[in-house]
């Protein structure tokens, strides 16, 4: 169980938190460090536990960082794109005509021509009018499971790094039994006596099995940002638990649990179609881009294109979430300020 | 293409590297004897013992190291005399077998008529858990082996099998069938030798035959290699040094590895490699037709889709798949379309007859749909055919079948594919009836008689009758037909019980399908039997 | 530290119990084996029933856990259902899957984290934008693809390695199915370092460091790298267990008779011997690995110390 020893105190509360200024003492420690933000102490007074200081100083890190986002252009075009994405899954009709279930053998494999820009796969179903239709089920899946896994393990494994001790253990190992569940067993017991053939099942699926990877990721960043040196003096300051988990260790430790919730992101869209690929999850009539790379994987050498446009469409869908992400972590970042 | 020029050379010089033969000439050269052969193979479900071997991979190594009564030709599938010289009856239920003398297990061990009396009754006994037990259950005191009911056996060998001498034994059946004796060329009919008894797993572990082939070394899950034995008595001697089979999970990296010229035989082509099949190898591939049928079973235990008009309803469904389009795009030819419920690999003597299903296996969406509204409707307006998702690749194909139903009808969601995820539990939900719409079924003889295509799946509460379909017209021709001694008149019978299955529309044939392998240029005279297993024996290798 | 070691190894007790238990649990709920067992035909009720009895299935649930916890106290892991013993079956597996996932591991380690560091180091520079696009290709698109493509290019067109791998599976014949299989790991190892050495770029002792004059490669190295790789460990930690029981995908490809293919065949046979087996051994491995992450933490970040 780790039990963090606390560094040594530092002689004065000369830490500062830090969305106190343009130098906060982040760094991992040392003498070096300590002198520097010691100086800046003597000219700046310590926010007392009560978070009130001066008029400005109202400004949160969270306002803060919504300032920032809004003049990143990283952050607009992501932005754009996702917006674009929900458009597209709530009225895919708006940009393609047709069923998507619309199959004819006939033009199996088929390349572009005209009405079908995307060209035929392997059923003769029109990629393209598949690709605009199944961006519902899958952004949603994708969101939705990331959402849940990123919510639920960060709490989780945060509050395990963040008081260890026996409330440590206790999550660690539960942690370490969900780990053990094979995804295609979990998939096949859990699923298989679903008989809803909606999105949701499958979403509380992969939060079930994905949330201890981002619980220990989120408990390993919490143990570092716990040993700070503003943390322990917001600490010996006496700032509650919620104050100092939100304030201060939140926002330093949230940026390994973005990048992988990001990533993730992408392979929970692929996960759905490895469910349905094990008959488990959604089932026809249901489309998605999950389903159809995987239909469309086997034929790689004789039809590639039915499925480089899903594919290409998971990558647009994830690059977006990570160039979302990136911008999110460096407005809460102070030190990029 | 490259690939292709590049796997030749590649191939060449791993024989010289097995064989030092000359590389370069045709295949056609003739074989060099001593040479060794590699072919896909996968790993078998059950023990190797025959009469517990009922899926393809386990029958393949049975095949090469047992010779059974009979043998059925590998091109014709007739049912040939091998080890039996002959097997008499004047009433098609007392048969008197005569086993041919010479021959011997390849540990010396002759083979008598106590080896086959000896094997079936340890086939039939219950308490040896042997999953082709029924394959006894016509014989006489099988009931007493093998009580049905799971109550203790209460006896260990079959009162219908006597030895008479070292070289005949009779066999009484329970009731009269005229085509027994073709039976026997079944794997789970093989002798077996003493040491089978008497050390079991040492058997097991390097299993011992009469075969053309005896096994050199095995091991499990990765590699099984026979080798020719010398002393086989038989006319159908290796004509090859023997043959490793190579444990493969996924046929497509069997397909890679000939491609690259690490494999010689690939039995199985996988169907998304179909298309490339002419490119990759030109003509060393091989479509042969098989005795494996694909249908559409229904629940007849369903109301649904056994009330009045659930005929036409299925019917119409028949005639709504376009048979045709689905064989050519999605099997590449690798299927035919079906016209009746057995297979071309009968021939017509045996009882095929193409075209016995006529016009309710034609597509045409227009009868279709105007079939299925005069039979009330699809029940709860839309079908689902279910499949299990872990074997096989289902999808394309039922996917395909629901897409031309679904532009038949003009209705994207009359049907839809219903995927489970495993085989066990898809089997078990056949057990327990719990089918609600049309499901996979499929079927591969176990030998080539028209009555193997019907009784087992028609007949009422029969082993594999998975949708319980009962129909007294059709069992009584079937008991008829099985009490008939000529031949001709039996198949003739059969025939007219197969008609009253498509007056029902019992279940939907969908296609034929055929055994597909391919081979490197080492190889010629590769062929494969009706079972879609390789003749080993017969490959020549240069 | 020591005592720590021993209180974490105690804890393993609770885990391995439970996790045994709900992965057999598990596998019952899926049902009857027995139906799969006799090929597309129903099995003769008799041998069903006598099969039951021979794999113990006629059993309470509770009885069936303690009969199969008793025996493996003993060693005994049960037999599969071609009559193979789970343990000869483990012997088979696990050296050629250890090796897979210590080739696997590797890449991560090597390619993972200096693509990581040079892209942490450049952000917004043309290195940091292709890797970004490399890292999209490999998330978007399946691992079966990959893998497919580069056993046809590097197996069939080029000639430099075989296909398949043979049942030896030495290390170089891995090299390749270790890269296909840590290929989506790589971008999430990359994507983190990246962060991190970012995030610490700018920290004090960085510029401390430099200011002191120590050598660029040294600051990297000893002050960036060290102190950004927290993340990094736990992500590795984590996925060690990912990689040796879920690699049935590279397994099947490169025809490596490995962990993940005798699962995936436990699971889909529904063989409970087989399944809670290999289970077991990979929950010991997940324990030992998080074990090892965490004594890490303490070697990476001196501030963290274990009583």
């Amino acid at each position: 169980m780790p039990e963090p020893m606390p560094p040594e105190p530092y002689p004065s509360g000369g830490s500062r938190v830090p969305e106190d200024g343009a130098i906060a003492a982040t760094g991992m420690g040392g003498a070096m460090d300590l002198a520097t933000s010691e100086g800046e102490t003597l000219e700046e007074p310590p926010v007392g536990p009560d978070g009130t200081g001066r008029p400005e100083r109202a400004r949160s890190l969270w306002s803060d960082a919504w300032r920032d986002l809004r003049r990143n252009p990283v952050f607009i075009i992501s932005g754009l794109v996702i917006l674009f994405l929900v458009f597209v899954s709530l009225w895919p009709s708006a940009i393609a005509s047709g069923s998507p279930l619309k199959c004819d053998l006939a033009k199996a494999q088929e390349g572009s021509q005209p009405g079908a820009p995307f060209g035929y796969d392997g059923q003769g179903c029109n990629v393209y009018t598949r690709t605009v239709y199944g961006a519902r089920t899958s952004v949603t899946v994708g969101v939705l499971a990331t959402l849940g896994v990123a919510l639920f393990g960060s709490v989780l494994g945060g509050l395990a790094g963040f008081f260890g001790g026996v409330w440590d253990s206790v999550l660690s190992r539960i942690t370490d039994i969900f780990f053990a569940i094979p995804v295609v067993l979990g998939g096949l017991v859990l699923l298989s006596v679903v008989t809803s053939n909606t999105v949701w099942p499958v979403i509380g699926f992969m939060v079930l099995l994905g949330w201890p990877q981002i619980s220990r990721i989120a408990r390993g960043s919490v143990i570092t940002a716990k040993q700070n040196d503003y943390v322990q003096a917001a600490r010996a300051l006496g700032a509650s638990n919620s104050r100092m988990l939100l304030r201060h260790i939140t926002p330093n430790a949230v940026a390994p649990v973005i990048v992988v919730a990001t990533i993730a992101l992408g392979t929970y869209i692929s996960l759905e179609a490895t469910l349905s690929y094990l008959g488990v999850g959604l089932k026809p009539p249901t489309v998605s881009w999950g389903i159809d790379i995987s239909a469309a994987s086997p034929y790689i050498r004789n039809a590639p294109h039915a499925l480089l446009w899903p594919s290409g469409a998971l990558a647009l869908t994830v690059l977006a979430f990570i160039m979302l992400g990136d911008a999110v972590r460096d407005a809460l970042d102070p030190k990029l300020r | 293409m490259r690939g292709a020029t590049h796997a030749k050379w590649a191939a060449c010089a791993a024989a010289v590297a097995l064989v030092a033969t000359a590389c370069g000439g045709g295949g056609d050269s003739g074989g060099d004897s001593g040479a060794v052969l590699s072919s896909s193979w996968g790993d078998p479900q059950n023990p190797l013992e025959p009469a517990n071997t009922n899926e393809v991979q386990g029958g393949k190594v049975l095949d090469m190291i047992f010779r059974s009564l009979k043998k059925y030709n590998p091109e014709t599938g007739e049912a040939e005399d091998m080890l039996a010289e002959k097997i008499e009856t004047s009433d098609s239920q007392n048969f008197t077998i005569t086993v041919k003398d010479g021959w011997t297990f390849s540990n010396g061990e002759k083979v008598t008529a106590k080896s086959f009396v000896d094997a079936w009754n340890y086939g039939a006994s219950l308490k040896n858990n042997q999953k082709n037990a029924y394959f006894f259950g016509y014989i006489e005191g099988y009931d007493k082996t093998h009580p049905e009911d799971g109550s203790a056996q209460t006896a260990d060998t079959l009162s219908g099998l006597k030895v008479v001498d070292d070289k005949t034994f009779t066999v009484k059946l329970s009731q009269k069938f005229s085509t027994f004796p073709d039976t026997l060329g079944y794997p789970a009919y093989a002798p077996l030798p003493q040491a089978f008894f008497t050390d079991h797993a040492g058997w097991l572990s390097k299993p011992v035959g009469n075969g053309p082939y005896a096994i050199d070394s095995y091991a499990k899950g990765s590699q099984m290699s026979l080798r020719k034995w010398e002393e086989y008595p038989g006319d159908d001697a290796a004509e090859n040094g023997g043959v490793d089979l190579k444990v493969y999970t996924d046929n497509n990296t069997a397909y890679t590895d000939l491609l690259a010229g690490n494999l010689d035989l690939v039995d199985d082509v996988p169907a998304a490699q179909l298309k490339n099949v002419k490119n990759d190898l030109g003509d060393r591939y091989l479509n042969t037709p098989a005795g494996i049928i694909q249908t559409l079973a229904f629940p007849f235990y369903d109301e649904n889709w056994n009330k009045s008009g659930s005929d036409k309803v299925r019917t119409g469904l028949s005639r709504a798949i376009n048979r045709e389009q689905i064989t050519e795009t999605i099997f590449q030819k690798t299927r035919t379309p079906a016209t009746d419920w057995t297979s071309p690999v009968l021939g017509e003597d045996g009882g095929f007859k193409e075209g016995l299903c006529g016009d309710a296996c034609d597509y045409d969406p227009a009868e279709a749909k105007k079939l299925i509204q005069e039979g009330g409707g699809l029940p709860g307006g839309q079908v689902k055919i279910t499949y299990n998702a872990d074997t096989g690749s289902h999808k394309q194909w039922v996917d395909a079948v629901c897409n031309s139903i679904n532009n038949a009808l003009d209705n994207d969601k009359a049907c839809v594919g219903n995927p489970v995820g495993t085989f066990a539990d898809f089997r078990g939900q056949i057990t327990d009836r719990k089918m609600s719409g049309p499901f996979r079924a499929g079927w591969q003889m176990d030998y080539p008689l028209i009555q193997n295509f019907l009784q087992p799946l028609y007949y009422t509460n029969a082993s594999s009758n998975d949708g319980k379909w009962s129909n007294k017209e059709f069992d009584d021709l079937v008991d008829k037909a099985n009490a008939e001694s000529d031949t001709a008149k039996a198949v003739e019978t059969f025939q007219q019980a197969e008609e009253v299955l498509r007056d029902n529309m019992g279940a939907i044939p969908l296609w034929y399908q055929n055994g597909s392998a391919g081979y490197s240029d080492r190889l010629s005279n590769v062929k494969l039997n009706p079972f879609s297993v390789p003749v080993y024996n017969e490959i020549k290798v240069s | 530290m020591g005592r720590y070691v021993i209180r974490r190894l105690l804890q393993m007790i609770p885990v391995f119990i439970g996790a045994t238990l709900l992965i057999f649990l598990m596998v019952n709920v899926m049902g009857d084996p027995i139906a799969g067992l006799c090929g597309d035909r129903q099995c003769d009720p008799a041998t069903a029933a006598q099969l039951e009895k021979e794999f113990g299935l006629d059993k309470p649930v509770w009885q069936q856990y303690l009969t199969y916890m008793g025996n493996v106290f003993t060693g005994d892991f049960g037999t599969a259902f071609n009559g193979q013993p789970v343990t000869e079956l483990m012997a088979s597996a696990f050296p050629v899957t250890i090796r897979l996932t210590i080739v696997a591991i590797i890449f991560e380690i090597v390619i993972g984290i200096t693509l990581g560091v040079i892209t942490g180091l450049r952000r917004g520079s043309p290195v940091d934008s292709g890797v970004l696009l490399v890292t999209l290709v490999v998330i978007s698109v399946p691992t079966f693809v990959t893998g497919l493509l580069l056993q046809l290019l590097l197996g069939v067109q080029w000639g430099w390695i075989k296909p398949s791998v043979s049942s030896d599976a030495t290390f170089g014949e891995l090299i390749v199915p270790g890269l296909v299989l840590a290929s989506v790991s790589l971008a999430y190892v990359t994507r983190l370092t990246r962060t991190s050495i970012a995030e610490n770029k700018r920290s004090d002792y960085v510029r401390t460091a430099i200011a002191k004059g120590l050598p660029r490669r040294r600051v990297v190295t000893r002050h960036l790298l060290r102190n950004s790789l927290i993340p990094v460990v736990t992500f590795i930690g984590t996925d060690i267990g990912a990689l040796m029981g879920g690699a049935i995908v590279t397994e099947r490809i490169f025809n490596i008779h490995g962990v993940g293919f005798q699962l995936y065949q436990g699971i889909l046979r529904q063989n409970t011997q087989t399944v809670v087996g290999f289970v077991t051994v990979l929950v010991l491995v997940f324990l030992v690995a998080n074990l090892l992450v965490d004594l890490l933490y303490a070697v990476l970040d001196p501030r963290i110390r274990y009583a």
